[in-house]
């Protein structure tokens, strides 16, 4: 796929947001490093910052839920960083107040709906906010991001074809970075086109090279529109999964020779080059680009690490709503027991 | 006999198993080249190959199923969920499925399976990754349940389940894998079925499995130093249960507490309390408390997670006061 010519403040605009995922990112990395993350179990989205082109399509209002690589679709879509290294950090001023963490970033304002570390968990919860946008006639939308390991998952199906016969205004977005954890697309698909399979439920399917950034785009406009309309869409992005599935992992079921090519497809330094060589701007320019998104993920990691955690009180709340005596804790209970005995 | 880690000891239980029956397949995500989440299976692809060592697309229905399937066809696989969390997905394979065939088709066809999964808390992976489910398992008339706390048993429980001619679930804990300690192959801590007795005593009983045994071992340890001698029993094999020794234990001392990690409400540790309640009633001095998990979600943040769970100081002083009436401080 070709993409059109770009259009000059919001192809600048998303190379910014790309190149802001890209030092987020990195800055998780230094945080695990630091010792400062809720455990190693982060998954970051570094390769896969084209996602941009779709995020960027989306409008306020619009609602999505992510897998548990989705720092980089909540930043597209206005995420905090600072909040979000904080609830990567398990502290209190985090996204989840330390709940969540990594896997589980939600933000309600921003229709974030949660992401999701049951691999296909968050995908049928867009079909229920397509209900809701249909049945009021918002002319909202609702996004699903997952991986291409969620191929594999039953419930995908089920979904796209609730979406499809109930012309829901929804998109499902399969972020292929080739592999789910050790397994490469080859190895868990007996057939691997995957818009193929959705254009088989009835739903409008588009495959996007995921290393340029306004092809995405492009594709995402377009299916964007058709889903406000009631005509329910598939992305799939076309990407490279540049290091370990999680911060543990250092990729030893692939070659070298296969992760320095996979890397070579990288949506940040395309976009770049293709700015520059379009004369859309200049190098100093994006170096500025470049220099306040480190400047900015910087501080957010300090944030991170500075901010207090919560107090252990916390976790008796949010298990329902307020208003609902909270579960009682053990200590209480077992209190109880011993005083009544004591008593006796 | 070896000293190894508990991780070594799955590995050479499914090892052992393979090489004495043809028959045993594994199956699950990563199991074979990337050599399991936490390393378990590395290594068995090679020696198996991949029509024995199977790695799976993410489709948990899919993969439990297919192992029924092959089960009451001849085959004996050990299917693998990454986590117990998963048993969410693939529910219906479990308990409608592999629990009940035997029993809805008459005693016909049964589905010798095991399926190997780990839980627990330990490692901040938050609520849908550190759960303890075997409240779910025992729950299911047809499953069989066993739950490994030691190196030792790691092996045997593993072995005796891939010979059961029953589904079995194992539950191994995700923060025992490096846990070190002699194996004896030739030798189980138990009999398969049967509890172990971890420390006699003589004040009172500690219930307890998996990971909590280390928590309960430690606080026995404090607790022998403040005079307090407390057995600790293992129970491993947690349905079908026996529980003639644990009635005795009970019934000797008069005084018990069953520690685990799960939830406390609708868990193992509630049915354990209710069931020896029930069978030793007239000999009980205090009531039988559970601790357990708190009847929360599993939280990331590190220090809360460790404070959802009971920590071998809570199970001294609760244990300490089961005996001498000596309130602890949280109880002021
Ligand atoms: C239901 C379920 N099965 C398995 C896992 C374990 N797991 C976590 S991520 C992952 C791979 C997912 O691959 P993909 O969907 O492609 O996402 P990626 O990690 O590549 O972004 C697996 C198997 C899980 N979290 N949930
Ligand atoms: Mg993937």
């Amino acid at each position: 796929m070709t993409a059109a010519p770009l259009a000059n403040a919001g192809a600048l605009a998303r190379y910014r947001m790309m190149r802001r995922i890209r030092s987020f990112e990195e800055r998780v990395g230094e945080l695990f490093l630091k010792g400062g993350s809720a455990g190693s179990m982060l998954h970051l989205s570094i390769g896969e910052e084209a996602v941009v082109g779709l995020t960027d399509a989306m409008r306020d209002g619009d609602s999505f839920t992510t897998h548990h690589r989705g720092h980089g679709v909540f930043l597209g879509r206005g995420g905090d960083p600072n909040r979000m290294m904080a609830e990567i950090a398990g502290k209190e001023d985090g996204y989840c107040r330390g709940k969540g963490g990594s896997m589980h970033i939600a933000d309600r304002a921003l229709g974030h709906l949660g992401a999701n570390a049951i691999v296909g968990g968050g995908i049928p919860h867009v079909v229920g906010a397509g209900l809701t946008y249909r049945n009021r006639g918002t002319g909202q939308i609702s996004v699903a991001f997952f991986g291409d390991g969620a191929m594999s998952q039953g419930i995908l199906y089920e979904s796209m074809n609730m979406a499809a016969l109930w012309r829901l205004p929804v998109i499902f977005c399969c972020i292929n970075n080739q592999y789910g954890m050790g397994t490469r697309v080859d190895r868990s698909a007996g057939a691997r086109d995957f818009p193929a399979r959705a254009a088989a439920f009835g739903l409008a399917a588009a495959r996007a090279d995921g290393a340029q950034v306004e092809a995405v785009h492009d594709a995402a406009r377009d299916l964007v529109a058709g889903a406000r309309e009631g005509r329910p869409g598939f992305l799939e992005i076309d990407a490279y999964r540049f290091f370990g599935h999680a911060r543990m992992d250092k990729s030893p079921y692939r070659t070298p020779e296969e992760e320095a090519e996979g890397r070579l497809r990288d949506p940040v330094a395309t976009a770049r080059a293709r700015l520059l060589a379009e004369g859309q701007a200049a190098a100093p320019d994006l170096d500025r680009i470049d220099a306040e998104a480190g400047a900015e993920m910087d501080a957010a990691l300090a944030h991170a690490l500075a901010t207090p955690p919560p107090p252990l009180s916390t976790m008796f709340q949010d298990v329902y709503a307020p208003g609902t005596p909270a579960p009682r804790p053990q200590a209480a209970r077992l209190a109880a027991i011993l005083a009544e005995e004591l008593r006796a | 006999m070896t000293d190894t880690t508990y991780r070594e000891a799955i590995r050479q239980a499914l090892l052992d198993g393979m090489e004495a029956d043809r028959s045993v397949i594994l199956m699950g995500e990563e199991v074979g080249l990337y050599g399991g989440a936490y390393g378990v299976t590395k290594g068995l692809i090679d020696l198996f190959g991949a029509d024995r060592v199977i790695d799976t697309p993410i489709s948990e229905p899919a993969i439990i199923g297919a192992a029924i399937g092959a089960a009451m066809t001849g085959l004996r696989p050990v299917a693998e969920l990454m986590y117990v969390d998963f048993a969410g997905m693939a529910m219906d394979q479990i308990a409608n499925q592999a629990a009940k065939s035997r029993y809805m088709f008459g005693g016909q066809i049964g589905v010798p399976m095991v399926l190997r999964t780990q839980g627990g808390t330990g490692r901040s992976a938050a609520a849908q990754h550190s759960q303890s489910l075997e409240a779910w398992v025992m729950h299911t008339p047809g499953l069989r349940l066993v739950m490994p706390a030691t190196v030792n048993d790691a092996y045997h429980l593993l072995r005796g389940a891939m010979e059961q001619p029953d589904p079995v679930v194992v539950i191994e804990h995700k923060g025992l894998y490096t846990l070190k300690g002699a194996l004896d192959t030739a030798r189980p801590d138990a009999p398969w079925g049967q509890p172990a007795t971890r420390r006699a005593g003589r004040d009172l009983v500690i219930l307890t499995y998996s990971r909590m045994l280390h928590e309960s071992l430690a606080a026995a340890e404090r607790l022998a130093a403040a005079g307090v001698e407390a057995e600790v029993i293992d129970l491993r094999c947690l349905n079908p249960l026996d529980e003639g020794p644990l009635v005795d234990a009970v019934r000797r001392t008069g005084r018990a507490m069953v520690v685990t990690e799960a939830v406390v409400t609708g868990s193992v540790a509630s049915e354990l309390a209710a069931k020896l309640g029930e069978l030793c009633f007239d000999w009980l001095e205090e009531p039988i408390l559970r601790l357990g998990g708190e009847d929360i979600p599993i939280p990331v943040s590190p220090a809360l997670e460790r404070g959802s769970i009971p920590s071998a100081d809570l199970i001294h002083d609760t244990a300490l006061w089961l005996v001498t009436r000596k309130a602890p401080s949280w109880a002021a």
